[in-house]
């Protein structure tokens, strides 16, 4: 019996879908932050992490990618959306970026760029030891609840403080406006 | 696909789009986009690491999620502060605000 698998390669269909993912995740990338309108950008930031998502995939760690959804296309996005939502749209982009400030901030992060890949190639990545191959959200829900407690219990005082600011803030321009 | 290099020059591609918006962007919401992005660089980048170099698989996902809860936080209060710069100013051009005492 024929299958798929007999005409084309696991290997490179697995190829192809990096690949594809890696160009969602650059496409996303471009287009969160070269349109002047808001809400394209928003768009194009949850292409791009939903991108990353799949690329997460790759590296082993479905525990990671299901968080990268849910966190990123899930919550911060449409907390962007809201935001714009509550800000009025003849505020929100429309006008035309300053072509001097653009081919500043080109040059900048091309320089960046170039350098952070001269550093990348010319050093010699070896590891330590074997590398570990345990990927199972169990182990990491042990890590996190022992080695890494006082971290994840500091993340989410850090996130109670987030929101609780972020209410008070808000009032604040309330109070302001009010004057 | 195989090679930590493509991994880690993804994450670097990702950064550098995050400062090229973050310089570029005229609006606040458009530069808190691109530090979205920027963290999204940085947590690709401890992913591979973990992935390919590290002996111990857990230490990647961890200061990964970690990164996440550290940016979903940022987004929350530079979204408030967005706001509150909003009905004070009615603006939210960067250009426009530029008045110091509240």
């Amino acid at each position: 019996m024929n299958t798929i698998a007999d005409f084309i390669p696991p290997i490179l269909v697995a190829q192809g879908i990096f690949w594809i993912l890696v160009l969602i995740t650059l496409s996303g990338a471009v287009m969160a932050v070269v349109p002047a309108k808001i809400v394209h950008n928003v768009l194009g930031l949850a292409q791009s992490m939903f991108g990353v998502a799949g690329i997460y995939l790759y590296l082993g760690s479905q525990f990671v990618s299901m968080m990268q959804l849910l966190i990123y296309v899930g919550a911060i996005c449409v907390t962007y959306i809201f935001a714009i939502m509550l800000s009025p749209p003849m505020e929100l982009g429309g006008e035309k970026p300053v072509l001097f400030k653009m081919v500043l901030a080109l040059l900048t992060s091309v320089v960046t760029f170039i350098a952070l890949v001269v550093m990348l190639i010319k050093t010699q990545w070896a590891p330590l030891a074997a590398p570990g191959r345990d990927w199972t959200a169990k182990t990491l829900g042990q890590v996190l609840l022992t080695r890494y407690f006082l971290v994840f219990e500091l993340i989410s005082l850090v996130l109670v403080v987030a929101i609780i600011g972020a209410i008070m803030v808000t009032n604040l321009g309330v109070s302001r406006e009010r004057k | 696909m195989e090679s930590l290099l493509t991994y880690v020059i993804l994450g670097a591609l990702l950064f550098c789009i995050g400062i090229f918006g973050l310089l570029q962007h005229n609006s606040l919401i458009g530069m808190l986009i691109a530090t979205e992005l920027i963290l999204n660089g940085a947590g690709l980048n401890a992913m591979a690491f973990g992935f390919f170099l590290s002996s111990d698989a857990t230490i990647g996902q961890a200061f990964t999620l970690f990164i996440m809860g550290i940016a979903a936080a940022e987004a929350a209060i530079a979204l408030s502060i967005m706001i509150a710069v909003f009905r004070r100013f009615h603006d939210i051009r960067v250009d426009a605000i530029s008045q110091l005492k509240g």
